[in-house]
């Protein structure tokens, strides 16, 4: 530990609207308000502090900041007015490209699913998506998630919520490489943003 | 002595009082039982019309002591202000109708008739009061300390006109305000450290022609009176001034707790200093990255709050000013180079006012801030690590430093503590010739008494006042504000007592007090008990007022045994006869008499407040103003019980710690002798309840109405007073 402003420049650097850590005042009003609290590692207010105090991998290999909700009970009420939302996320993202956040933290998974599914057609597949969710853990399990979950699926397909079609391939948009085009560009502006050559 | 007395009573039926009282009783009343010679009734007392009427009556009839019964003595007191009249104002306003419930009419009527019998009694008691005769004329100021409050104390003081004489002990003037770099930000924007601006004051001070100054100089002694202090000054060099001085500012600001009594948090090692010690690294850097002792640039610094401070082993209290001291400090590296590390240790940062927007700046700058307990400091490599438990994270850790910067407190430079007799060989400050010691009394912790919440620069001892951290611990700008309120205290301190009057809390108050030496059993209670040091004694060990340093308080008049110390308007008979004037009815009539003497700067505020808001109490009740519990003499107490009162009632101020009493000491002596009533009661063979004190505040104007009626219940439970006929 060193209390230095090394990992705290590093935030400030990498992570979106991580210059504002430096500004917490440590009064513990996020961490009284966020409904999360007594599930996750850490508090916004414990991870800014232990920024500060240049905890680096404990910070980024915290299960934190996957676990917020974005409900902005925090930013609504933080007196110094950080977006802590905001913050928690950047760090995820961050924890990410580096390659240090938790392996198998449900959120992060499932948000890993998620965007594969998206980027791969450029429209989420809910099918696709559902199950891939309910086999993370495996084929057998993935049957019990599918059979535990069977009469609403039924119910959606009757209301034509859900095509099974969409199984075999799905539809997608039209300008696909145009889509992957923009990604790409919106990664670069942030990485720009950020300082960073490449994610 | 006044010639011949001529008396008259004018009484007021407006404000509903003709309506619920019967006025032509009352007017007998005053003629008959209070012996007045002229009795006058005016529907509007206070109209220009009915003070032109007393006004054409006191100079045609030559009326010098007359009573007025209307509302209380606290309202209409422009209208009626007859100066060359000797007064007594009969509250049966606030006092009478508006605090009697409905439906006790004949009480009421005899609760009015009492107040008026009273007002009579008490008026032809009174003397016209004439000024003290020994004031002095003497209006310089004397300023005690050339730091930055006494420089600002004799700055405002020379710029209002008077002439100040400014003594300060070092070669040179500044103070502590000339040790630093830069001082916290006193206007907006809060963002970075200011100039201190001393070096300006200095020379306007130096250049001042109402100004004369002494370094390198000392206090010899002290002696005389607000109007005529005369002051020794000596030089170091051993050359003496007397000076003639009306009243003196005690501006000695604090020295800093000495670091080497924590050596475990460092004090004592090469590269720990305490914030006056930065300031030093600071002034030699000027503006450009800071170095240590030995020359090492410090590329890490670790400031840790509350160094020996909040600590009962040290100074149990916290100095106000070092948060923001130490935030500025460590913006004195940031702003020289932001890649030094800064991290401020603290277990509670305390910032009041703008101080907040500084903290943010800071935190703008990259000073960390953490919160932890530091459990020790030691030598490490080059510099020093520092281990501590960080209280968010829960955790033990370490910080490695080039330097340490400890937050100690401020010591308050007060001299004597005169109440501690293994301190009289302390150097003094002022050196007083006072009988009651050297020093000014403290109230804690070396700290200089003064009333904290009203009268923040008033003093235990007239025409003295203490400014800036000698007072209470505060930051400069604080220590500016406080030097400006003294000096203008100061200034009318030498004004009243140049016209003989009071200084506060009664200021313009002309009576003071005079003692019949040829009674005086020299017991030395008024001596002792003066909270003012107003009464040394003299070479035949009598009592020696001095008139000058009396704030009329009346608490030595309550001391006395042999009771031969009173004021013209205020003595043992003008609130004895009020006593004696009460109709007491017999021990069957069920109408017990109750006594209450209020203390005139809270408690009966209060009760007037009651009656403004119709607060009801019970109409047998009999209440007199006093000026100070302390004034109390336990004789009208004996008295009151021996005329028959079934109960007596003192209302005054909070005492101990933080006390409200105006006069400090007041209510705490009335406690104390109060204690000892006991013992008289059981001798006339009375219950204890028969006599008992209660506090009130200025807005306890519920409270009051509450404590009469419960102690009324208690006098019915307890049954009438034995007493009764024999008095
Ligand atoms: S936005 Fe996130 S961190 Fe803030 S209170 Fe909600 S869940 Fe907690
Ligand atoms: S509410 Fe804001 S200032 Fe308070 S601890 Fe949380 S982030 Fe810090
Ligand atoms: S006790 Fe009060 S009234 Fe008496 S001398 Fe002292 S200050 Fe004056």
């Amino acid at each position: 530990m060193s209390y230095r402003n090394d990992f705290l420049k590093e935030v400030e650097e990498n992570v979106e609207e991580g210059e504002w850590v430096k500004m917490c005042m440590q009064c513990g009003v996020c961490a009284g308000s966020c409904p999360f609290g007594p599930h996750w590692e850490h508090s916004p207010q414990k991870i800014f502090m232990m920024i500060r105090a240049g905890e680096r991998i404990q910070v980024l290999s915290s299960d934190s900041m996957w676990m917020c909700t974005s409900c902005y009970n925090c930013i609504v009420r933080c007196p110094r007015k950080l977006p802590i939302t905001h913050i928690m996320h950047g760090l995820a993202n961050y924890a990410h490209r580096l390659g240090l956040a938790p392996k198998g933290q449900p959120t992060r998974v499932f948000a890993k699913t998620f965007w594969d599914n998206l980027v791969k057609t450029g429209r989420v597949n809910e099918l696709k998506l559902t199950l891939s969710h309910y086999f993370r853990d495996g084929f057998i399990q993935g049957i019990r998630n599918a059979l535990a979950m069977k009469d609403i699926g039924l119910g959606m397909m009757k209301a034509r919520r859900i095509n099974p079609m969409e199984l075999f391939g799905g539809h997608g948009l039209q300008d696909l490489e145009g889509f992957h085009a923009i990604v790409a560009k919106a990664r670069e502006i942030e990485d720009r943003k950020k300082g960073l050559k490449n994610g | 002595m006044m010639s011949e007395m001529k008396t008259a009573a004018y009484l007021c039926s407006g404000c509903g009082l003709g309506d619920k009282l019967d006025m032509a009783s009352l007017s007998k009343v005053a003629q008959k039982a209070g012996k007045m010679a002229i009795v006058r009734e005016h529907p509007f007392l206070c109209s220009e019309e009915g003070v032109k009427l007393i006004h054409d009556e006191i100079e045609k009839e030559s009326v010098t002591h007359a009573v007025i019964a209307a509302c209380s003595r606290r309202s209409k007191t422009e209208a009626f202000s007859f100066p060359e009249t000797a007064l007594s104002r009969v509250n049966l306003r606030e006092g009478v109708i508006w605090v009697v419930a409905e439906g006790h009419e004949e009480i009421r009527q005899e609760m009015a008739e009492d107040y008026v019998r009273m007002g009579c009694a008490e008026v032809k008691k009174m003397k016209l009061p004439r000024g003290n005769p020994e004031s002095g004329k003497e209006k310089n100021i004397l300023v005690v300390g050339g730091g930055l409050s006494g420089l600002t104390s004799a700055l405002e003081a020379a710029e209002t006109g008077y002439k100040v004489v400014l003594v300060e002990k070092e070669t040179r003037l500044g103070g502590w305000a000339s040790k630093i770099w830069k001082r916290v930000p006193f206007s907006s924007p809060y963002n970075d450290p200011q100039n201190t601006g001393i070096l300006e004051l200095i020379s306007k001070v130096s250049a001042h022609k109402n100004i004369e100054i002494h370094v390198n100089s000392a206090i010899l002694e002290t002696s005389g009176a607000p109007g005529k202090f005369v002051v020794r000054i000596g030089k170091a060099e051993g050359t003496e001034t007397e000076v003639k001085i009306g009243a003196i500012i005690q501006a000695t600001g604090f020295s800093s707790y000495d670091i080497s009594k924590l050596p475990e948090l460092g004090g004592g090692l090469p590269h720990v200093v305490d914030q006056a010690g930065l300031e030093q690294l600071a002034i030699k850097a000027e503006g450009k990255p800071i170095a240590r002792e030995d020359g090492k640039p410090i590329r890490s610094v670790a400031f840790v709050q509350c160094a020996g401070q909040r600590d009962e082993s040290h100074l149990p209290y916290c100095s106000g000013h070092c948060c923001a001291t130490s935030i500025k400090q460590a913006m004195y590296f940031k702003d020289a180079h932001p890649e030094v590390d800064t991290v401020i240790i603290y277990t509670d940062l305390r910032t009041p006012g703008m101080g907040e927007d500084f903290y943010r700046s800071a935190q703008e700058k990259g000073v960390i801030f953490t919160k932890g307990k530091v459990s020790s400091v030691e030598n490490a490599g080059e510099g020093c690590r520092l281990k501590f438990r960080d209280l968010i994270l829960d955790e033990e850790s370490t910080i490695e430093a080039d330097l340490v910067v400890l937050a100690t407190g401020q010591v308050p430079n007060s001299g004597v503590n005169i109440e501690l007799p293994e301190e009289r060989n302390q150097v003094s400050v002022l050196n007083l010739s006072y009988r009651q010691g050297k020093d000014m009394p403290q109230l804690k912790y070396g700290f200089m008494d003064s009333h904290f919440i009203c009268f923040p620069y008033e003093t235990r001892r007239t025409g003295i006042y203490a400014a800036g951290p000698v007072r209470r611990p505060m930051d400069m700008l604080q220590a500016t504000e406080d030097a400006t309120g003294a000096a203008l205290k100061a200034i009318q301190a030498v004004e009243n007592a140049s016209l003989g009057r009071a200084a506060h809390p009664r200021s313009g108050d002309l009576s003071f007090p005079t003692v019949r030496l040829e009674g005086c059993t020299q017991c030395k209670r008024c001596t002792v008990e003066c909270p003012f040091g107003a009464i040394d004694e003299d070479e035949k060990r009598f009592p020696l007022f001095n008139e000058s340093r009396c704030r009329r308080c009346g608490t030595c008049m309550g001391a006395c045994p042999v009771r031969v110390i009173s004021f013209e308007n205020y003595s043992i008979d003008t609130v004895g006869s009020q006593i004696k004037a009460v109709d007491m009815p017999d021990e069957f009539s069920e109408k017990p008499r109750i006594l209450i003497l209020a203390c005139e700067n809270d408690a009966y505020p209060a009760l007037d407040m009651a009656g403004m808001k119709n607060r009801c109490y019970s109409a047998f009740a009999r209440i007199i103003p006093v000026r100070c519990l302390g004034s109390v003499n336990t004789i009208w107490i004996t008295d009151a019980l021996n005329s028959g009162y079934d109960g007596v009632m003192m209302m005054g101020c909070k005492h101990g710690d933080n006390y409200q009493c105006h006069f400090v000491k007041g209510s705490e002596l009335a406690n104390y002798r109060m204690g000892k009533m006991d013992d008289t009661l059981k001798q006339l063979g009375l219950e204890t309840e028969r006599v008992t004190t209660v506090e009130v505040a200025i807005t306890d104007h519920e409270k009051v109405a509450a404590f009469i009626n419960d102690y009324a219940e208690t006098i019915r439970i307890i049954g009438m007073s034995p007493m009764k006929g024999f008095g």
